[in-house]
């Protein structure tokens, strides 16, 4: 199909799901009223590390309208601990803490009351009693022998630690002209939706099922609720139809949830918790990846850039959460848009006396793709060649792909040269080069920054086989299902939650361009877990791609049934009809339309041609392309489909107030078929302005004590309408051969290559100081007091 | 506590405990939910309500505080059947949300910007809005809903920011 004959795929339709969030009518999960909801608080430790010895809440239970106080020791003898999913059995995790503290705020215990309100006032009169432990903050000093172990029972902080070696490194670095190392740190930061997290659990005995509502995000959330509490999986109902505010990865929840469900299961009530911003900042699953890089990187003058040594120390916080397969899966891309011939990645996760680290948007990229860059314009200072030549000489060429890396992941498609030379042509560099100058003419600091970085979508899980043996997970599917009712219309059902990805509208177009049919009359419903058919969830950038293709595939099913009724009904070879909007018409240019094909489906059993089922429905539960093998040899296919991204961007600030300006900012963008533009635009703004805040503002900072500088929206600094710029979007399509339309994942674009590239530009703006950034969120006070010095000192 | 609220048009008289913010006697003293908590300290604007034309912060103010003030809040911005006001039509438009958590309180600000200036410039945009973060957008197709909304009221005869699409 072509983008000519494409009717609805690719138009500028509005998204469906934009009229009920401006009138206000979103559902989210704090919106729900129940009757006889109880609410929880909860009581967090104030000590990065203790050990527990006791907890007295005879005060608190004995406040009017308080109902309950659960401590971890009751929790934790009723429930398993929650999914790892890597090897490490004895970092054991609990909703609640069990005997031993392992972060400030760390929740201890939680109070159940007749109110929020209620509850937390009681949570004040709530006697913990603890002992001191040592505990230690830094990854590095972590490692070291001596350093006190999070989880004495583990033995030690390291959760992993696996080095991986794709193709003749050690020749590459021995044949190469230069070499030179550098180490780049990405500060712990996420993407803090405005939404907190929130889940109501209701628990009905005599039907011996537990009810669960959440704003969620989160893979197999239903069955993991189901181990946890030692229910049956047919005893866990999620209702998807629920809005999400926003998750970008983060909302998973699953700690929360467990513990409110053993609450209502206990107490015979439904039982809420919405965290309050305090609670999430420091304790929900609020804080993201915080990763040292050290790179080696081995290449010729002219450029070639022959291998790579890279180590990432990843600072996982108090448990191994999701922490330590944010190493893996950049493994996919780890070479980014480049032909490196070979690579040694060791991946190094330990444990800390911080927060969890929980899955954000591009779930580890944008930190490698980030070292990936800062290497490349090393490389290319290094040698004193432009950085864009660089680039150029070592990007993988259109007549390349499908193009295996060493790591095994093979890109579907792209045409990086090209997309750089539109953004280049549509910010016209020359001139761009040309007001940079004259910004540093003028005394300010001017710097242009470029980032070419990949998106790796269609998310699969391949990074856990990888990462721990003993999981044989391949599979990673998500389906959709099509009716068309007995009056003639269709519905689209999806089986996940949403978080502002417009996956309403996804399927409507997908099955409005299959069927030729306006998808404003298409209805998409949200069927509750048990209902649904077998998915994934849209983490990975992966639902274009996967909801995408089922719920295409799903109506391309519906349409044969559609086509072998016509056929039957007109006495013809079903081969030789043809479905138009409808309608199928025979070569001799008889037709039948869609209420008669409607009709019979539905009433006349007797008008069906064999085989064909009555009603009118199809399903489709599809498999991540690609995804067919476990790994073999340390090297796995990752995600299917890789989409491209190329920032250009020029930022000034004057050295002593150091107040960055981004001046200019284009992106160049290939995401193959866009099915909606309105939606891939808003998501990669969207992602720049998160990753103009990891660059220049974000961090979850910790003090030497322990505890988290950063707890409210007066300490951890998010990018306003002031700060993030107006962004110009160069289009680029190469489809994908992989997917129904020739749809890549689009969810984490812009995130993935911002802070590279704002990074960039600050560093070319000190170029004339010989400074060096290294460290994401620039500090931009203690640039101008570097600045400061290196004149001082000149 | 007595408090008298009138809220998108219709006066009520109900019992506030006086420590509840004005954002929580909208969602549970009133079932108004359109309203959003974000940070409940001031910081995101999630919670924006209209004060007599003004923008303000709901988690802010208290409840009690509220006493005799004319508060609009998304609810009051349609009819219930459907139609969707200007602003609200040109967030629809111009695709200036994705969540939609914030945009309650950015389609309020936008209304408070609108009232006063009804041909605002790009940063005179950004700056109405800036105390509302958005963390799905980007900002960008926010700031072009506005322009789009205070461009088809100046083009249009008869409607006003908080009137009615037919
Ligand atoms: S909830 Fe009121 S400003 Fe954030
Ligand atoms: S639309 Fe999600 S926070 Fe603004």
């Amino acid at each position: 199909m072509t983008d000519q004959q494409r009717r609805f795929v690719s138009t500028n339709r509005r998204v469906r799901e934009d009229r009920r969030f401006v009138a206000g009518a979103g559902r989210y999960v704090a919106d729900l009223d129940m009757p006889g909801t109880l609410h929880v608080a909860l009581v967090a430790s104030t000590a990065p590390a203790a050990r527990i010895l006791g907890i007295d809440a005879s005060e608190a239970l004995a406040m009017e309208g308080v109902v309950d106080v659960l401590t971890g020791e009751e929790l934790s003898a009723a429930v398993t601990p929650l999914m790892n999913g890597l090897d490490t059995p004895l970092v054991r995790r609990f909703p609640l803490a069990v005997g031993q503290i392992r972060y400030a705020g760390e929740w201890v215990a939680a109070v159940v009351a007749e109110s929020r309100a209620l509850a937390e006032d009681a949570a004040e009169k709530v006697r913990v009693r603890t002992e001191a432990l040592p505990f230690v903050i830094d990854a590095e000093a972590a490692l070291e022998p001596d350093a006190t172990p999070v989880h004495p029972e583990h033995g030690s902080n390291l959760l992993l630690d696996r080095t991986f070696d794709w193709g003749p490194v050690a020749e590459d670095f021995a044949a190469a002209e230069e070499r030179l190392s550098l180490r780049v740190t990405w500060g712990r930061n996420s993407t803090v939706p405005i939404e907190t997290f929130g889940v109501i659990a209701r628990w009905n005995p005599w039907e011996e099922m537990l009810d669960v509502w959440a704003s969620i995000q989160m893979p197999k959330y239903a069955d993991q609720i189901a181990r946890a509490l030692k229910l049956p999986g047919n005893a866990v109902r999620v209702h998807y139809d629920v809005d999400v505010g926003g998750s970008y990865g983060v909302k998973r929840g699953i700690k929360h949830t467990v513990l409110v469900a053993y609450l209502a299961r206990k107490l015979g009530r439904p039982v809420r918790l919405i965290e309050d911003r305090l609670e999430n900042m420091r304790a929900g699953d609020a804080q993201g990846p915080e990763r040292i890089f050290d790179i080696d990187v081995a290449f010729d003058r002219d450029g070639t850039v022959r291998s790579m040594k890279m180590r990432a120390l990843d600072n996982a916080g108090a448990y191994a959460g999701r922490a330590p397969f944010q190493l893996g899966k950049p493994i996919g891309a780890i070479v980014g848009p480049y032909r490196i011939g070979s690579v040694q990645y060791r991946a190094m996760s330990v444990t800390t006396n911080k927060a969890v680290q929980e899955a954000v948007r591009g779930f580890g990229q944008a930190p490698t793709n980030y070292a990936i860059e800062t290497m490349m314009d090393r490389v290319a200072a290094h040698l004193g060649i432009d950085r864009l030549e660089l680039r150029r000489r070592n990007l993988i060429r259109a007549e390349e792909f499908p193009y295996t890396i060493p790591s095994g992941s093979t890109y579907d498609s792209g045409d990086y040269h090209t997309v750089i030379d539109k953004v280049l042509a549509h910010a016209d560099y020359e001139a761009l080069k040309a007001e940079r100058d004259r910004l540093r003419a003028e005394g300010l600091c001017a710097g242009i920054g470029i980032a070419a970085c990949l998106e790796p979508s269609g998310g699969n899980s391949s990074f856990e086989p990888l990462l721990n043996e003993k999981n044989r997970t391949s599979t990673w599917m998500e389906g959709s299902r099509v009716t068309i009712d007995a009056l003639g219309f269709v519905t689209v059902a999806i089986h996940t939650t949403s978080s502002g990805q417009g996956h309403e509208t996804l399927a409507a177009t997908v099955v409005g361009e299959e069927l030729g049919i306006d998808p404003d009359r298409i209805r998409v419903t949200r069927p509750d877990s048990l209902s649904s058919l077998p998915g994934n969830s849209p983490v990975g950038s992966r639902m274009a791609i996967m909801l995408g293709g089922a719920a295409a595939r799903a109506a391309r099913n519906l349409k044969r049934q559609l086509v072998a009724i016509g056929a039957h009904a007109m006495g013809i070879d079903p081969d030789t009809a043809s479905y138009e909007a409808g309608t199928i018409t025979a070569p001799d240019g008889r037709s039948i339309g869609w209420d008669e094909l409607v009709d019979i489906g539905h009433r006349r059993f007797h008008d069906l041609p064999s085989g064909t089922n009555p009603g009118l429905t199809a399903s489709f539960i599809q498999q991540v392309p690609t995804g067919v093998a476990l790994p073999k040899d340390g090297k796995v296919q990752m995600y299917p489909c890789y989409s491209f991204e190329f920032h250009l961007v020029l930022m000034a600030f004057d050295p002593v107030l150091a107040k960055p300006e981004i001046r200019r900012y284009v992106i160049g963008h290939d995401c193959g078929t866009v099915i909606n533009p309105h939606i891939v635009r808003g998501m990669t703004l969207g992602g720049i302005a998160h990753g103009i805040g990891a660059a220049l503002l974000e961090e979850f900072t910790y003090d030497e004590g322990g505890q988290l500088m950063t707890q409210s929206f007066l300490d951890y600094l998010m990018p306003s309408s002031h700060e993030v710029p107006s962004v110009e979007i160069v289009h680029h399509c190469t489809p994908s051969p992989l997917t129904e339309f020739g749809q890549k994942g689009s969810g984490e674009s812009g995130y993935l290559g911002a802070p590279a590239a704002i990074s960039g530009a600050v560093q070319d703006a000190l170029s004339p100081w010989g400074v060096t950034v290294d460290k994401l969120p620039l500090r931009m006070s203690t640039i101008s007091d570097t600045i400061a010095d290196a004149e001082t000192a000149a | 506590m007595k408090t008298e609220l009138t809220v998108n048009g219709q006066t009520r008289v109900i019992d506030v405990e006086p420590r509840t913010t004005l954002l929580d006697v909208l969602r549970d003293g009133l079932g108004l939910t359109a309203t959003h908590a974000g940070c409940e300290h001031g910081v995101c604007g999630a919670c924006t309500v209209l004060v007599d034309g003004e923008a303000v912060r709901s988690c802010l103010i208290l409840g009690v505080q509220a006493d005799g003030l004319d508060i609009r809040t998304v609810e009051g911005l349609t009819s219930g059947d459907g139609a969707l006001d200007i602003v609200q039509d040109a967030f629809c438009e111009t695709h200036g949300l994705q969540c939609g958590y914030c945009t309650s309180g950015m389609i309020l600000a936008a209304h408070a910007l609108l009232r006063v200036n009804a041909a605002p410039d790009e940063e005179e945009i950004r700056e109405a809005i800036s105390g509302n973060i958005c963390r799905c957008t980007g900002y960008q197709q926010i700031v072009e809903a506005i322009q789009l909304a205070a461009e088809r009221i100046r083009t249009s005869n008869t409607l006003k920011a908080g009137e009615v699409v037919k």
